[in-house]
């Protein structure tokens, strides 16, 4: 009887596991660690660099990301969340709160991420009366901002005109006129401003002498002199001149030396105190020399 | 013709030293019946192990088996490469179940074969030391005094170890460096092999992408890790009875002082079966190791065997023999190999050794009885030997059929000094070295 199933083409040979030279080496290349390390890193790289280069081969495709980009930007920029409404100024008078809106120029309402809150600190901080700010955004879309104004504590005549100083000696404000601040002591001269502690020290001093003083004049840049009203002077030395002052003080609190006629009274030289009388003062005592010089 | 074997020799010590920085290396056991490949990883020294007992090694291996695999092997027989693309097959599928099991790439292996006519010769040199003290080039000195006898063309040095110094009338020193005397003499254990069966082994290790950092006589191997400390020392004969082959090797002083091979094995055992019996090899071999033996009782006359078939005649395929007639087919067999190994170690007066250990190692030994018909034959001292236990060893490859294979490694790890491990001495290089170097230079960047 012949078999139904046909006998198969090629003789059975026995079984050989044995792995052809390519797989062999293919399995070699698979156990080393370099060529793994490719294949986990390195692919994968190429593949999303190759594919990232080519979606944006196209200038419209690179337009349509770079616009949706913006889009979804702006979007979430712009929700009521983010929106600042309105500023509030703390600490500043009517007239500098004005001034902050002028300078800072916003826009509300406005988002919060377009918002530098850090220029507009500079900006404020660089307006003359304001010495301090802090900026911040409020919860509930407010633009806060606290200014801490310079005091000003003196008043200081130039030839450019009156201005009114704080301690530091910066600029607080122009004065049309001496009178506008008659409240506040005046000083003068060159560079009077660099050295409005000083003059406050003296001031202090000078409190003694009361409505008889007129102000302070920095002379040379270099030292003081005291103006009171009968054109008297009262000239400092450069070195300790409130100790100077403090010396005249005492000398007119025993012989009211300022009540007499005196035109200044010079310290410059501390060693040596002069004083200088008015011209009536010397003819009187002129005519006294001769009147007593005669009886002697 | 000495330097070129120095060449070869120092080439493959250094890519050893190259495969203990990687830290991997291969071992390549080349049998005719299998072929089995170690994977080992060296880390380090050798280290206690965790709870820091002392293990059965005591610490002294330092290496790891990291994978095995074994094969059937193709185109080898009588240990010999003689089908170099079965070979090539046989030892790329060995080695690519190895390196998956350890999953790492191994470049470097160490092989070890049993066949090409192994032969043992012994040398012996004297020189008078040049100042009082023995140092390494006196050594080197010592050891290319050696007469180097003429071992034919076409054969190569496998082994050329020192066994022995003695200086002045002091023997038996292993190691004379910084000693004093004024004559330093030794022996040296030289084993030479057919060239053409490490070329053709060669050829095959490098087709398959691999650098051989070493090669060793199976003999050697298996006598590493088949006899123990104190059989090494005192004297002992190690036979691998393999598939093609049996091979001889005898220690000494832990050196190997003599190696032969019988070009008889297990292969020939079944063979007999098959043609005596009428059956297939595969079946042959299958009941060779189920029910063989060598010693027939009285109970093997009753115990029959389905010896099976696959003509497709039913009656022919159901025959069935006594076991004592499978005794009676084998025995001969094995007596013709263990009479053979007799003359062997005869051969080299293996009867004049203070011991007379003999242990039986390899797949062949696993034979029922062989020990009882092995002493009546070698002599009384005979033992079935295992080869020794090292890290990592799966339980399949801890059988007598793995002595090579283990004794490969342990030889990978601690290999014994040998003559191209000593510097040559400066008068013996040949004149042209200079240009030689100048030309290798050239021919390699």
């Amino acid at each position: 009887m012949q078999s139904v199933t046909p006998p198969p083409l090629t003789p059975q040979l026995p079984r050989d596991p044995a792995p052809s030279r390519w797989k062999y080496r293919t399995q070699r290349w698979l156990l080393t660690p370099g060529f793994r390390l490719a294949l986990r890193i390195g692919i994968p790289f190429v593949v999303v660099t190759m594919a990232t280069s080519a979606f944006l081969a196209s200038e419209q495709r690179r337009d349509a990301l770079r616009m949706f980009v913006t889009e979804t930007r702006s979007s979430i920029q712009e929700r009521p969340e983010f929106m600042v409404n309105i500023m509030a100024i703390d600490g500043a008078g009517s007239n500098l709160a004005e001034d902050i809106r002028e300078v800072i120029e916003v826009d509300f309402p406005i988002s919060s991420f377009d918002l530098d809150l850090e220029r507009l600190r500079d900006v404020i901080v660089g307006l003359d009366p304001v010495k301090s700010a802090n900026v911040r955004i409020r919860p509930g879309g407010i633009l806060q901002v606290d200014v801490t104004e310079r005091m000003p504590v003196v008043v200081w005549r130039t030839w450019d005109g009156v201005e009114i100083l704080d301690e530091t000696g910066a600029h607080v404000d122009s004065l049309p006129s001496r009178a506008a601040r008659a409240d506040l002591p005046l000083i003068a001269g060159e560079g009077a401003n660099l050295h409005v502690d000083e003059a406050l020290a003296l001031l202090a001093a000078a409190r003694p002498l009361g409505e008889r003083l007129r102000g302070l004049v920095r002379i040379g840049d270099r030292r003081w002199d005291v103006v009171l009203d009968r054109d008297q002077r009262i000239l400092l030395p450069t070195d300790d001149p409130v100790r100077a002052l403090e010396r005249v003080l005492v000398l007119n609190e025993v012989q009211d030396l300022l009540e007499r006629d005196v035109a200044v009274i010079d310290l410059r030289i501390e060693a040596r105190p002069t004083i200088r009388m008015t011209e009536n003062a010397v003819e009187d005592w002129w005519k006294i020399r001769k009147i007593n010089g005669s009886g002697q | 013709m000495m330097t070129d074997l120095y060449q070869s020799q120092r080439a493959m010590r250094q890519m050893r030293q190259q495969a203990m920085q990687r830290g991997v290396v291969a071992i390549l056991d080349v049998g005719s019946s299998k072929i089995a490949c170690l994977v080992l990883r060296f880390d380090g020294s050798g280290k206690l192990s965790e709870d820091n007992s002392i293990g059965s090694m005591a610490g002294q291996t330092g290496f790891r088996v990291v994978g095995a695999a074994t094969t059937r092997s193709r185109g080898i027989t009588f240990g010999e490469v003689t089908a170099m693309q079965e070979t090539e097959r046989a030892l790329r599928t060995a080695l690519q179940a190895a390196q998956k099991m350890a999953d790492i790439r191994v470049d470097h292996v160490i092989a070890c074969f049993s066949g090409a006519n192994p032969r043992s010769y012994g040398l012996d040199a004297q020189v008078e030391l040049e100042g009082q003290v023995v140092t390494e080039s006196e050594i080197a000195r010592v050891l290319a005094a050696c007469d180097v006898p003429e071992y034919g063309a076409g054969r190569e040095v496998l082994h050329a170890q020192p066994v022995n110094f003695s200086l002045d009338n002091r023997s038996g020193l292993n190691d004379p460096r910084g000693q004093l005397g004024q004559s330093l003499s030794t022996d040296m254990h030289m084993m030479t092999v057919d060239a053409a069966a490490i070329q053709n082994l060669v050829h095959c290790v490098k087709r398959c992408d691999l650098e051989l950092a070493g090669i060793a006589s199976s003999a050697y191997v298996s006598g590493i890790s088949a006899l123990v400390e104190d059989e090494q020392e005192l004297g002992a004969a190690c036979i691998d009875m393999g598939g093609g082959t049996t091979s001889i090797s005898i220690f000494m002083k832990k050196h190997m002082i003599y190696a032969d091979c019988v070009r008889m094995g297990g292969d020939h055992i079944t063979s007999d079966i098959s043609m005596g019996l009428g059956v297939p090899m595969a079946n042959a071999e299958r009941i060779k190791t189920f029910c063989g033996g060598v010693h027939a009782t009285g109970v093997d006359d009753r115990d029959m065997i389905d010896i099976g078939g696959e003509t497709g005649d039913w009656e022919h395929d159901r025959r069935t023999v006594s076991r004592a007639e499978l005794i009676g087919i084998m025995r001969p067999r094995v007596e013709e190999i263990l009479e053979e190994v007799r003359v062997r170690l005869d051969a080299a007066g293996f009867d004049h050794l203070p011991s007379q250990q003999i242990v039986l190692t390899g797949g062949s030994s696993q034979i029922m009885g062989l020990d009882g018909l092995a002493s009546r034959i070698l002599g009384h001292q005979v033992r079935l030997g295992r080869p020794l236990r090292v890290h990592g060893l799966p339980q399949s490859a801890t059988g007598p059929g793995f002595a090579g294979a283990v004794g490969l490694s342990l030889f990978a790890a601690h290999p014994q000094d040998e003559w191209w491990d000593f510097e040559i001495p400066v008068d013996r290089y040949p004149a042209r070295s200079l240009k030689r170097a100048v030309k290798w230079f050239r021919d390699n960047w």
